[in-house]
């Protein structure tokens, strides 16, 4: 594609300007010949798969990586930006997923640390000065909260309100955010479209990196689409459809409906739940699973499904209740219901789920060691043919099985620890969240596993928030609310409107 | 990002692992420093000095092989020195008041052994952070053997009993066989057992570990245990070589333990080392210390020279892996 847009745009000059920027990492190339302009008061979107290039981007823009090759211009000026100081001089801040803020420190320190108004005694902070400051801040946002909180009392959605203040008050005219409504809820994700809304017409240009194709239309006045480090096109929401989007992203036909071959009739149970609670705020919960389902389990955040899904694979301690599986009770500690036939694959992969700097290879055998190796002698080249069949058949995009696989992708992370109990032969899978974080492509690669898992005779409980995924995918579900399960939905019975219904609070 | 890095990353990626990698430059600083010595001392190279700088490292080598078990999995055992002066004091009455070396031996392991075990029940079941938990036992250790020795030293041991620390075998010196042996066992136990693996995972995230179906408490349970039955062996050798036993005999053996181990490359974060580095960690402490003893650098500047060389190897380390990724 050519620098030039097809499109008319607001102002003649970019406030910033990328061209041809590139920038190499052993074995990758990140970015490829990216050019990238953003004018004064837009959104701009900034779309790709997982691996695509946009956090690479982004980094390059505030100064934490610096490109190969390419050049910066600012309102037309060439400038250079080889550090984060230089970022933060033009003006250019990033609200990443994860805050950088200091948690027993309140908004005011917050907003303005290592910046604090000095006090008349030196080495202290002026109270009156940075509470006063921060306000008015927070007034210009809009955030009405006392700027003295400590910021550990914050919500997700608060403390990244504190993050936007923060760059404000440092004078940022360019806003990077890295999927912000990530972990907000539906009311935080309207304040936060406000806010934006509020800071476009105050002129700040707002790069926006996002997952969410509803958002890429509510939100953005032009879309920048990214594929394996290139700059795929630019354009206009109202030009394209969200199809041709996903087909830009991913450069292929992607099925976004999730073919899912449903059995004829159900299969033997597996997993009986009865009458389960915990201390983790579970109560009286009874469910089923039978071989070749895939029953969902939703509900709101903190209604209770991933305590259901640890107190299952026993991570977590029991009250009372029974879990019967394969037509045994089990009780006790997740390397029993491992050895079982249960899987877990957490929400958080990386705390959770891997071992960051041990390699795919260790990492894919780590479940299946006993299955393996009966005789208790590990093998290495063993586990690495293992490993290098898993690699192929879930079409893991490593280098080699060497590789560690905190440097791998988020989807293809996500791969490793599905693979890693495919390897120990599980009988039934619990996915909390298994899409989280991930892009379209990998996503209905991931859909299909779960499929073929489940025809070939296992079955897999299904934690998930997008309950467009749950509908699409499962045979039944049930709703949880408050800990308890407040419905079950069968097949036909199985939408966003009954999902909804069922798990909001009636207060 | 440099071409240095790509030549980092390229070459362990198609043959050797960064741990072989670790293991082969500690060869080659234990080389150094013996080619150094060789220069500057005449007596360096002669076969009883080689011989002593073995059975020296030896004795560090089995209270650190243990030890690094326990660091792999991101813990600490402060305790082995400790463990060592109970074991070998006990050891060595049941030997005075039986007669019977054997039973002597059995009785030092596993006094040894029940420590360890302590230790990891304290870290397990009730959740005290090994560091803590370990402290403590050292003086709770220190105390029971104070108080059951009183002052008082346990002297002269059986002939066939002082071979063990002191004799030799085709002209080596029986410690020195011992040390290969649990130099291989250790490696063993580490690389190619399944328990090896899955302490490697331990320490890498424990919390993956467990929902990964590894029996984290168990195997916890056996790295310490593990670990305090290695300063029993220890307090044997001990007790045999110097043909007594003194309630303060293991006071000076942890921290050279620790330094061994992380001269070793075993990170105290878990997850990364192995037991081989580990011996030649005790080997380069060993070698740095018989070259200041030979020639004739006053002892007063042992610990520091220790404490340069410990800082030196981990901050290598951490470029190194820093580099890498």
């Amino acid at each position: 594609m050519s620098d030039a847009l097809p499109i008319e745009v607001t102002s003649p000059t970019p406030l910033l300007e990328l061209r041809g920027i590139s920038k190499e990492f052993p074995g990758v190339k990140a970015l490829d010949d990216v050019s990238f302009a953003v004018y004064p008061g837009e959104v701009h979107m900034l779309l790709g798969e997982n691996g695509a290039g946009k956090s690479s981007l982004m980094k390059v823009l505030c100064g934490a990586y610096r490109a190969d090759a390419g050049e910066f211009y600012y309102k037309g000026e060439t400038v250079a930006i080889n550090s984060t100081a230089d970022a933060q001089k033009l003006g250019i801040a990033v609200i990443f997923q994860e805050f950088s803020l200091v948690p027993h420190l309140d908004i005011a320190q917050n907003i303005f640390l290592g910046r604090e108004p000095k006090g008349r005694i030196p080495g202290t902070i002026d109270r009156r000065k940075i509470l006063a400051d921060a306000r008015r801040v927070l007034d210009s946002i809009g955030f009405d909260i006392d700027p003295s909180t400590t910021v550990d009392k914050l919500g997700v959605a608060q403390q990244q309100m504190v993050e936007i203040a923060k760059a404000i008050s440092q004078n940022a005219r360019i806003l990077v955010m890295d999927e912000p409504t990530a972990a907000l809820s539906d009311r935080e994700t309207e304040l936060l479209f406000a806010l934006i809304a509020r800071l476009k017409a105050d002129g700040v240009s707002i790069v926006y990196i996002s997952h969410r194709m509803a958002e890429v239309f509510a939100l953005g006045d032009r879309i920048t689409v990214l594929r394996d480090g290139r700059r795929i096109d630019g354009v206009r929401p109202a030009d394209v459809t969200p199809d041709q989007l996903v087909r830009m992203m991913v450069g292929r036909n992607v099925d976004m409906t999730y073919p899912r071959h449903f059995a004829d009739k159900p299969g033997d149970l597996l997993l009986e739940v009865k009458g389960l609670t915990a201390p983790t705020g579970i109560s009286d919960i009874n469910i089923e699973v039978r071989r070749g389902e895939i029953v969902g389990l939703c509900g709101l955040v903190g209604s209770g499904r991933s305590e259901v899904a640890r107190a299952i694979f026993g991570a977590d301690p029991v009250t009372s209740g029974e879990i019967i599986f394969d037509g045994k009770t089990i009780s006790g500690e997740p390397d029993l219901a491992a050895r079982r036939g249960i899987a877990l694959i957490p929400e958080s992969r990386k705390s959770e789920g891997l071992a960051l700097l041990r390699s795919v290879s260790d990492n894919l055998v780590v479940s299946a060691l006993r299955r393996l190796f009966p005789s208790g002698l590990f093998d290495q080249r063993r586990a690495q043919r293992t490993a290098d069949g898993l690699i192929r058949q879930l079409r893991i995009a490593t280098p080699s099985a060497r590789q560690t696989v905190g440097l791998l992708s988020g989807g293809n992370q996500q791969k490793v620890v599905i693979g890693k109990w495919l390897a120990a032969g599980s009988k039934l899978f619990i996915f909390d969240e298994p899409t989280r974080g991930i892009d379209i492509g990998a996503k209905s690669e991931i859909f299909a596993l779960i499929d073929r898992l489940v025809a070939e005779g296992a079955a897999a409980l299904m934690i998930s928030s997008e309950q467009v995924e749950i509908c699409h995918v499962c045979d039944r579900a049930y709703v949880m609310r408050e800990g308890r399960v407040a419905g079950h939905l069968t097949r036909s019975e199985l939408t966003e409107e009954n999902i909804v219904r069922l798990g909001m609070h009636h207060a | 990002m440099t071409d240095i890095t790509k030549d980092a990353i390229a070459p362990p990626r198609s043959f050797l692992s960064q741990d072989a990698i670790q293991v082969f430059y500690r060869l080659l600083a234990a080389l150094l420093i013996c080619a150094v010595l060789a220069v500057l001392s005449d007596s360096f190279l002669s076969l009883g000095n080689i011989l002593n700088v073995l059975r020296q490292a030896s004795l560090t080598f089995f209270i650190a092989s243990g030890l690094t078990l326990v660091v792999l999995t991101a813990g600490l055992d402060l305790s082995v020195g400790a463990n060592v002066a109970l074991s070998a004091c006990i050891a060595g009455t049941v030997i005075h008041t039986t007669g019977s070396p054997a039973l002597g031996i059995l009785t030092g392991l596993a006094c040894g052994g029940i420590v360890g075990l302590l230790n990891g029940i304290m870290v397990t079941a009730l959740r005290i952070p090994s560091f803590i938990a370990t402290y403590g036992m050292l003086w709770v250790l220190n105390g029971l053997t104070y108080w059951y020795m009183a002052g008082e030293t346990l002297h002269g041991f059986p002939a066939g009993f002082r071979q063990i620390g002191s004799g030799y075998l085709f002209g080596l010196p029986i410690p020195v066989y011992l040390l290969l042996v649990f130099l291989g066992i250790g490696t063993f136990f580490a690389q190619r057992t399944i328990w090896g693996q899955e302490i490697y995972a331990i320490g890498a995230n424990p919390v993956a570990a467990r929902l990964s179906g590894i029996p984290v408490a168990r195997r916890l349970l056996l790295v310490y245990a593990v670990s305090g039955t290695m300063a029993g062996l220890a307090s044997i050798i001990f007790l045999s070589r110097l043909n007594s036993a003194e309630a303060d005999i293991g006071e000076s053996l942890t921290l050279p333990a620790i330094a061994a181990v992380l001269i070793g490359g075993t990170s105290l974060f878990g997850g990364v080392g192995t037991v081989f580095g580990t011996f030649i960690g005790a080997l380069i402490l060993t070698l740095v210390l018989n070259g200041m003893n030979l020639l004739s650098v006053s002892a007063n500047w042992q610990p520091l020279v220790t404490g340069v060389i410990v800082i030196l190897a981990v901050w290598l380390d951490m470029k190194t892996r820093r580099r890498a990724q």
